[in-house]
């Protein structure tokens, strides 16, 4: 067996080291889908806020063709999609750093991102059922 | 597991700071509006399912508590997105310094406050 002679640097494997992942096991993917999602969310909460103060207090047909518009459905889709999960991004990184119970915080993480799922297929169906019903 | 151990990251024991009261305002904004998307998909719902309920949840957004909920979120919507552009450019490596961490606070604080005054005239004036 040949003896390394310096002292070691690192107590993490080369293996370890070359697939980059730490002890989160998913290295910095976290931290980078919270900046892609938040970049992605600029413009469509720029646009969607805006529209939605010029139709404000608007009766339910006003609203509803609003959505029922192709480029607003989609618009208001992808906002819900990509907010919602980076919302749940956020959350997580609080529970993290408050919650130091295992147990309290994996259970805490696991609620949050149901409710968080769950807030997002409500708000999309709904929008699906504005968008795709027939007539007015 | 009983130890009442202190949190990370300690808030109490520094004097605040223009940095670390923006930092946490910025947690405590995107909390804020991840609780309060509740409204959001409520609205949505009622808006899909029409009728007497939809007029019912309307009333409630125009007394004047939902309107101060109303508010409360179109200003945390305004902090959180301008800071989080200040937190972007950051990430770039854009204004780091001393300085350029409180030049960003400013101007962050002073479009939130001219946001305020535009949503407060849009949501109780017009």
């Amino acid at each position: 067996m040949s003896k390394n002679t310096s002292a070691p640097q690192s107590l993490r494997s080369p293996l370890g080291r070359a697939k980059g992942l730490g002890s989160s096991r998913s290295g910095v993917s976290h931290w980078w889908v919270q900046r892609l999602t938040a970049m992605g969310m600029l413009p469509l909460v720029l646009y969607c806020l805006i529209s939605f103060i010029l139709i404000a207090d608007a009766d339910l047909d006003t609203a509803r063709s609003w959505i029922r518009q192709p480029f607003n459905s989609v618009a208001m889709i992808l906002l819900l999609a990509v907010g919602f999960y980076h919302a749940s991004l956020g959350l997580q990184v609080v529970i993290e750093d408050y919650i130091s119970t295992k147990t309290r915080r994996i259970l805490s993480l696991a609620f949050t991102k149901m409710i968080m799922t769950a807030f997002a297929v409500m708000s999309i169906y709904s929008i699906l059922l504005i968008a795709l019903a027939d007539g007015v | 597991m009983t130890q009442k151990r202190p949190l990370s990251p300690h808030l109490m024991i520094y004097r605040p700071q223009l940095t670390s009261m923006m930092s946490i305002t910025h947690r405590l904004s995107g909390v804020a509006l991840a609780s309060g998307s509740i409204f959001l998909v409520w609205w949505l719902v009622a808006l899909a399912y029409g009728g007497d309920y939809y007029q019912m949840v309307q009333g409630i957004a125009e007394h004047v508590l939902g309107r101060l909920a109303l508010l409360g979120f179109y200003v945390a919507v305004s902090y959180h997105m301008a800071n989080g552009i200040r937190h972007l450019f950051w990430d770039f490596g854009i204004g780091l310094s001393l300085d350029g961490v409180y030049r960003g606070g400013y101007i962050v604080i002073g479009f939130t406050a001219l946001s305020a005054l535009a949503g407060i005239a849009i949501l109780f004036l017009a």
